[in-house]
């Protein structure tokens, strides 16, 4: 096939050109052509090569765990299971155990997802159920301007910019995430997070003072960082409520809310809680964030405020200097933290899929 | 592809121009280029290591390519475990660390290991407690305590004890260490290792240790940061590090219980009590001298006892040499202590012994 | 909505009163309180990307200068400096984590659309690309490490290619997938009808008519590599120098250019925010406005790009 043949039949189904066959049949009588077998030769090797690409990209998943795992292989050996309930890291002694990180990490990503769920939420539900639209519509028309087009148009624009927005939130790397949290984020909640401490000191989760780096501050950033994905696809669980239900809730006399904490909210939660699982994947692995503003320190404490570890930002911070055993117990870390991620990413995955499913039947 | 075409293209277009013409308009860009491009090859050295000397180390090497544009030295403070570690894997020409390499982690280089000591200087704890206007003075208890984690407030009676007449707040100490190996937190904790049974028994010496309740900083400069930000804050620093951010700085007891400030002078003095041996190492972890500041270390330069390449060997040699002569005169303004004559010269023997 | 023209005959029946919407109800008042603190929670969500953004523009725009854009960075408790390398290095390391990632998404999604389309391989491929979405970017770098770094002898802008290109693999991949599926199956039908091989089908019709979309996931992927940190940190590591000072635009000639550390955007944020200098500090507020210009301006196109090719 000539390229010029091939123009002709991009250009008869350009998107709004002439995708009629008729016209194809119209472009020439000799349009029909055997490949020749230069042209078969060419085809097979193409063939093989994408072949070749898609089965690298499923052996690259397997390179990457054998490569952490076989350097994790002596430490695996020496330390077992212990591994995962030490609480030391000393490489002086060759003393390895990651249960502060462990604890450190599931703490920092769970906090993070409470807030971030919260308020992903909350924007979901404006976003889906038209607060923004009915809010401004109202406004409109006690103005007088609901009938002008412009005027008209302008919620709906106004619902957009506000989804992009958000989106945004998502495309600011972390590490200025992190550079902001350190400026901003600290210094602000230091003196509540303080005065918190000295009168409510009784209650674990304010057991210590807020120096400055800490729990609280990194889960705050992941919150931000987890928001985007949590909203976004919590939005479109609850788009995808059929409208028959909608229509049924509101036709019973269901207040707004009562419609959406009683119908939608359940219907979506499938899809909802899958996109919380995907969130808690995505704050799990970050490293930037917790590097910067969770402190670094090996303890285990149920105050928000204090310091903490991370296996992300444990490797983050010993990778560059460990000697050969440390190396080894800093890949059973990995291996771990691929664990996790793993198994809360696929299972977000499965929940996903199920929830279309779910919906399907009920449209 | 026509759509990809009409928007891709003057996009990346207008992007790419924008950053050409903001590149002609800056003069220095195309001049420089233009005259390095006219001097031979550059020869890149590559170095990672202590953060301890870093600004010193930059400095030179900065002074350096200024003098000779044709020789690059990129020195990254990644903190002396990872100086130690990649020297180890040859992944660099040169690294550096302020705990001097044991005979355990030299075997590891087949090619044999030469530390030339390049610069010393003192550890000293800066604290932040922006209400205290008085200098603050530690005892030996009291420094061990705090990073023990048992001295938990500022106004304790063991630190009062040594500062009479002033008044201590009532906040909560926050200690501030490393959170990567560090040669500076080997040269603290072995002095606080010698000074404290306590200490030995427990977190003892090394390049990262546990410490009990403390927030984590990287490198040097991490730490110096952290303090800055955080009220209550102490944390040890080289001296430079705690100069150039105007953070005060406690007077430490020394051995025959003087509180000692750290500054030139302390310094010289406490490195005199110590006599470099032959191969250059020496743990200098509680200096006898009246007027020693307790805390200070020598910081080494790891280089291969071998180089393959002549032009990389002559390179490092003439760099080395210009730090130990010119270089030195820089020390005293970033924080440094010049190195004794006689330590020069046993350097210049040892560099020598590299081919 | 059109209003029901019969109203009167229905308000005769039906108490008028308790139809009207009245915040003294509790119903009314529960769903009145509770919108008010969805509408709060969502503005309030965006409390931090207009600080984010306020800061820098204050404190990235106060910085920023032809001399910071052109100078290398400064040296501890030196003054000035600037943040050029880095932005040389990150256009660097992406550059070749795309030239890695690219051909490699773009070919296992054709295999996985086109050619073995229901296969094990194709279900596998599949899943690969979702595990590999999910994997911590930090273990991307532990990789790179493994594989380059330690092989090689050197921290490279190369080592942080591979790191990022794994990073970047599944987003082109999957959006590649999506756009190979949009494609009407018409086309296809025409070109076979006209004698082309699968081969040809592919290059000439389907992936061209695809691109912008196939583009807009490469954009994004584009955007997100050039953000990230932890894959470089012991990859790329940093360096103070240009990549080449021979090159006007110190981009790498040779070889040995190349196999050296390398500076990014990414990693300099992270080593000057924890400095105690204050040039040091400004500089990385400075570099982050760099960078997320640079990542919002790949974001655009590929937003741009996905918004023409759906219309």
């Amino acid at each position: 096939m000539t390229p010029a043949r091939a123009e002709a039949v991009r250009e008869i189904f350009r998107p709004g050109g002439p995708a009629d066959e008729r016209t194809l049949l119209s472009t020439g009588s000799d349009i029909s052509q055997a490949p020749s077998a230069g042209e078969v030769a060419a085809d097979r090797f193409f063939r093989a090569a994408t072949m070749a690409v898609a089965w690298f990209t499923v052996f690259l998943v397997f390179w990457v765990v054998l490569s952490i795992g076989r350097q994790a292989l002596p430490s695996l050996r020496t330390y077992g299971v212990a591994f995962l309930t030490d609480t030391v890291w000393d490489a002086n002694r060759n003393a390895f155990g990651i249960l502060p990180a462990i604890v450190g990490t599931l703490y920092s990503s769970i906090l993070g997802l409470v807030i971030g769920t919260i308020f992903g939420l909350a924007i979901a539900i404006f976003l889906s159920e038209k607060f923004l639209a009915t809010g401004l519509d109202a406004c409109l028309a006690f103005l007088g301007l609901a009938d002008n087009a412009w005027f008209a148009s302008l919620p709906s624009r106004l619902e957009n910019l506000l989804r992009i927005t958000i989106e945004l939130l998502a495309a600011i790397p972390s590490v200025v995430y992190g550079l902001w949290g350190i400026f901003i984020v600290i210094p602000i909640i230091r003196p509540p997070a303080n005065w918190l401490h000295a009168h409510l000191g009784w209650i674990p989760f304010f057991g210590t003072s807020l120096s400055g780096p800490g729990l609280l501050p990194a889960s705050i950033v992941l919150a931000i960082m987890v928001l985007p994905t949590i909203s976004a696809i919590s939005r479109d669980a609850l788009v995808a409520v059929p409208p028959k239900l909608r229509e049924a809730a509101f036709g019973m006399g269901a207040t707004r809310w009562e419609a959406i904490l009683a119908i939608f909210l359940p219907t979506a939660a499938t899809g909802i809680f899958g996109a919380v699982i995907l969130g808690f994947g995505r704050a799990l692995g970050e490293t930037m964030a917790l590097a910067m503003l969770a402190g670094n320190a090996n303890v285990i404490s149920w105050s928000l405020f204090s310091p903490a570890n991370t296996l992300a930002a444990l490797l983050a911070n010993h990778f560059p200097e460990a000697g050969k055993p440390e190396v080894a117990a800093l890949m059973y870390a990995a291996l771990v933290l691929l664990a996790i991620t793993l198994i809360v990413n696929i299972v977000g995955t499965l929940i996903l899929q199920r929830a279309e499913a779910g919906l399907k039947g009920l449209r | 592809m026509r759509i990809a075409r009409t928007t891709a293209m003057p996009i990346a277009a207008t992007v790419a121009g924008l950053i050409l013409a903001g590149l002609s308009l800056h003069r220095g860009w195309p001049a420089r280029a233009r005259l390095v491009s006219e001097a031979q090859a550059a020869t890149t050295l590559q170095g990672t290591g202590a953060t301890f000397p870093a600004p010193l180390y930059q400095k030179w090497f900065t002074e350096y390519n200024k003098a000779h544009p044709d020789v690059e030295v990129n020195y990254q403070a990644l903190g002396s475990g990872a100086g130690i570690k990649q020297f180890q894997q040859h992944l660099v020409d040169f690294g550096a660390s302020d705990a001097a390499m044991t005979d355990e982690e030299m075997a590891a280089v087949p090619e044999g290991v030469v530390l030339l000591p390049m610069t010393a200087g003192s550890v000293v704890l800066a604290y932040n407690l922006p209400d205290l206007t008085q200098p603050l003075k530690l005892s030996r208890d009291a420094y061990v305590g705090i990073f023990l984690g048992r001295i938990t407030q500022w106004n304790d009676p063991t630190i009062a004890k040594a500062n009479p007449g002033v008044t201590l707040p009532d906040t909560r100490i926050q200690p501030v260490v490393r959170s990567d190996g560090s040669g500076t937190t080997f040269v603290f904790t072995s002095h606080l290792s010698a000074i404290s049974e306590a200490w030995k028994s427990g977190p003892g010496a090394g390049k990262s240790v546990n410490f009990p309740s403390a927030v984590a900083g990287k490198g040097n400069p991490g730490v110096a940061a952290l303090i800055k930000q955080t009220p209550g804050a102490i944390g040890y620093v080289e001296y430079g590090y705690a100069i150039q951010t105007h953070m005060p700085m406690a007077a430490l007891e020394n051995k025959s219980g003087k509180y000692i400030t750290a500054d030139l002078n302390s310094g010289k003095d406490a490195l005199g009590s110590v006599e470099l041996p032959a191969n250059l190492r020496a743990w200098i972890t509680d200096p006898t001298g009246a007027n020693s500041y307790p805390i200070v270390t020598y910081t080494w330069l790891l280089c291969y006892k071998k180089y393959k390449d002549p032009q990389k060997l002559a390179t490092l040699k003439a760099v080395i040499e210009y730090g130990l002569g010119a270089g030195q005169g820089f020390s005293p303004d970033l924080g440094y202590i010049p190195l004794p004559p006689n330590v020069i010269e046993a350097d210049k023997k040892a560099l020598a012994g590299i081919s | 909505m059109e209003r029901p023209p019969n109203r009167t005959a229905v308000t005769s029946e039906v108490d008028l009163e308790s139809l009207e919407r009245s915040l003294r109800r509790p119903r009314t008042l529960l769903s009145f309180t509770l919108s008010a603190l969805t509408g709060l929670a969502t503005f309030a969500a965006l409390f931090p990307l207009f600080s984010v953004l306020y800061m820098l523009a204050k404190q990235g725009l106060a910085g920023l200068s032809l001399a910071t854009l052109s100078e290398l960075p400064p040296a501890a408790m030196a003054p000035g400096g600037g943040i050029g390398n880095a932005i040389v290095g990150t256009f660097v390391v992406v550059a070749i984590a795309s030239v890695i990632s690219v051909p490699l998404g773009i070919l296992a999604a054709i295999y996985i659309v086109e050619f073995g389309p229901e296969t094990r391989i194709a279900a596998a491929v599949r899943f690969a690309a979702k595990v590999l979405t999910g994997l911590p970017s930090i273990l991307a770098g532990v990789f790179a490490f493994a594989v380059v770094v330690a092989t090689t002898g050197e921290f490279s802008a190369p080592a942080g290619g591979v790191a990022l290109a794994l990073l970047m693999v599944p987003t082109v991949l999957l959006t590649a997938e999506e756009a190979i599926k949009r494609v009407p199956a018409r086309m296809r039908e025409a070109a076979i009808g006209m004698g082309a091989t699968p081969t040809q089908v592919v290059t000439q019709v389907i992936v061209p008519t695809g691109a912008p979309a196939i583009l807009t996931g490469v954009m994004l992927a584009v955007a997100r590599a050039a953000g990230e940190t932890a894959p470089l940190l012991f990859t790329a590591l940093f360096s103070n120098y240009w990549m080449s000072t021979t090159h006007p635009l110190f981009l790498p000639k040779t070889m040995s250019d190349l196999m050296r550390p390398t500076a990014s955007l990414a990693v300099l944020i992270y080593n000057f925010s924890g400095s105690p200098f204050d040039n040091q500090i400004a500089l990385a507020w400075t570099a982050a406005l760099v960078l997320v210009v640079i990542v919002l301006v790949f974001n655009v196109i590929g937003q741009s790009l996905a918004g023409r090719s759906s219309d």
